[in-house]
């Protein structure tokens, strides 16, 4: 397994070096910062509300106030930030001709799809565990429960997980890296759309069958603070599904 | 060491190489030339387990490149036309990099390293990125990272591109040197080249071979006489048609240049020592007088160009050839 980890590290390396990463990075926790900073300012108003009217200091439920609506939009958020942490793991090397190296050396395409995988996914989760200063602040100011906060970290954490998986998976297809971008954020809202779509057909078998495939269903029980089989095999096998394509769209490159 | 059995790859309806036969020897060095598109790259693509061939079998040290293509590719280093670098890495990064792809790992890691930075001149730019070195020292690096796992197999695809004369001679004395103890494909389409460093070499054009023999074997095959080119201080009206005169001579030219001529006799016929005393006892004021031999560009020409002129001038290489017999009316 040693080729994995040399490949691992030199995306790591190579996406730490490229401006890509703190620029994405950086947007990405500026707007994530200024949505929860609505979301207090928001809650506050409402406390405010409401001590004018019930005239004693009203507890608020920060959950529901602050974090499951920043949470919600930071999943959209991510949707336009990770096909921009992706695009370039595949089509990159295609362009510059690298992919000759890979698949010329002693490494199993398997493990060059792990490996690739595994170095956005890193990035990602990094850049995820950076907005944990939101709630650390907000711990330190007022009082909430902090499971509904980890699953809702867990949720965003397997979110991201499919959609860095994605973006992999655009970035094998080409090797133009903005064609690559834009298949995936096409992918991913083609994805988001379909709860709306689903929920628009009814309680019906098509109806509950769509309404599964999209995102939005199974990352809203993880914000609520449910942590759900049904949600973990979603996004699993979504993350395995789109590996698998991944590797299958590579092999097939090789034949044409 | 390699072995090519009829290979055929084909891109959709395009044909890229048909019936490709050769073999490489334990030590040797294979010169692979031919005119650009003539199907190089894809064979060596295909040695290289990069690409599935359409038909027939590629086996490199003994491993089929199809069924065992990881054990292939630990024996096989391969420089791709363009070299495979990251430019934000730096040359040890790099070569660190590819040496862990390789399998290399610790110590051996290390002096392995150091053994191609300093087998190709590179110790002094090995804390450099990648991006800012010129086009001569990237064409270095490129080849150091074939080298890094110190392969029985090398597939190198026109190693020398892009160097200034002084490197190409390094690079080139370092292949020679690495013959005998690694067998070598060399693509190029620098002739002077493949005689330089090559101990074989195969001619490929629009997908077939075409010619497979030593350089010097090759240009031999396609003589049909030999030429004589002689230089006269004062050469006599009459010059040409004296050396007509002497024995065996077919047919005498006049060049450009005043005084010198072009002489063509029977082949297998040395008339040097003949031409020479008659023009020192004539008193031409004897100048030059050289054998003309065919050059392996002459040949590469000649081969590439009339395919119909190899069926009956030289010998062809063993059943490839006679396939591209077939087809040539």
């Amino acid at each position: 397994m040693r080729p994995v980890y040399a490949l691992l590290a030199k995306e790591l390396r190579s996406a730490f070096v490229s401006p890509i990463v703190y620029v994405v990075g950086a947007v990405f926790l500026l707007v994530f910062g200024f949505l929860s900073y609505v979301a207090v300012s928001a809650a506050s108003a409402r406390a405010i509300q409401l001590m004018q009217i019930q005239g004693a200091a009203a507890t608020l439920n920060l959950n529901d106030l602050v974090f499951r609506p920043t949470f919600h939009s930071s999943a959209i958020l991510l949707l336009l930030v990770v096909p921009i942490l992706t695009m370039r793991v595949f089509a990159e090397e295609r362009k510059l001709r690298t992919f000759e190296l890979l698949m010329t050396s002693p490494i199993g395409l398997n493990e060059i799809v792990t490996a690739k995988f595994l170095g956005v996914y890193t990035i990602f989760l990094a850049l995820l565990a950076l907005t944990g200063i939101v709630p650390l602040i907000l711990a330190v100011y007022s009082s909430f429960d902090w499971n509904p906060v980890f699953t809702g970290y867990l949720g965003l954490a397997l979110l991201g997980g499919l959609f860095v998986a994605t973006g992999v998976f655009a970035s094998a297809v080409t090797e133009n890296q903005i064609v690559a971008a834009f298949l995936s954020f096409g992918i991913l809202i083609l994805f988001w759309l379909l709860g709306a779509f689903g929920s628009l057909l009814g309680d019906t078998p098509a109806g509950n069958t769509i309404s599964y495939l999209s995102f939005i269903e199974h990352i809203d029980r993880f914000v609520r603070g449910l942590i759900d089989t049904k949600d973990l095999v979603y996004f699993v096998s979504g993350i395995v599904l789109m590996l698998f394509l991944t590797y299958r769209v590579v092999e097939s490159q090789r034949w044409k | 060491m390699i072995d090519v059995r009829r290979i055929t790859k084909r891109y959709g309806s395009h044909t890229a190489i048909e019936n490709v036969t050769f073999s490489v020897a334990k030590g040797e060095v294979l010169g692979f030339l031919g005119p650009n598109g003539a199907g190089k790259t894809t064979t060596m693509r295909i040695l290289t387990c990069f690409l599935p061939a359409t038909a027939g079998t590629a086996h490199v040290a003994g491993f089929d490149c199809f069924d065992q293509p990881m054990e292939v590719k630990r024996r096989i280093g391969y420089l791709p036309e363009n070299p495979p670098l990251y430019h934000e890495l730096t040359v040890t990064e790099y070569l660190t990099f590819v040496g862990r792809l390789k399998g290399l790992r610790g110590a051996d890691l290390t002096r392995q390293e150091d053994r191609v930075l300093e087998r190709l001149s590179l110790g002094h730019v090995r804390d450099r990125l990648i991006g800012n070195l010129s086009r001569g020292y990237r064409q270095r690096v490129g080849l150091a990272q074939a080298l890094i796992h110190d392969p029985p197999v090398l597939i190198l695809d026109e190693p020398t591109v892009g160097l200034d004369p002084k490197q190409i001679i390094e690079i080139r004395e370092l292949i020679k040197n690495l013959a005998g103890s690694h067998s070598v494909i060399l693509s190029t389409h620098i002739l002077p080249e493949a005689t330089a460093v090559c101990q074989r070499v195969v001619i490929i054009s629009g997908g077939r071979i075409v010619a497979e023999d030593t350089p010097e074997r090759l240009s031999a095959q396609l003589r049909k006489s030999e030429k004589i080119s002689v230089s006269l201080k004062t050469p006599p009206a009459d010059a040409r048609d004296r050396l007509r005169a002497v024995a065996g001579v077919v047919a005498v030219f006049e060049s450009q240049e005043p005084g010198a001529f072009v002489i063509e006799c029977e082949l297998g016929r040395d008339i040097r020592e003949d031409l020479a005393r008659m023009a020192v006892t004539s008193g031409w004021g004897l100048l030059e007088l050289t054998s003309v031999s065919l050059t392996l560009e002459d040949v590469f020409l000649h081969l590439t160009r009339h395919e119909e002129g190899i069926a009956q001038g030289s010998r062809l290489a063993g059943p490839t050839a006679s396939s591209a017999e077939e087809t040539s009316p």
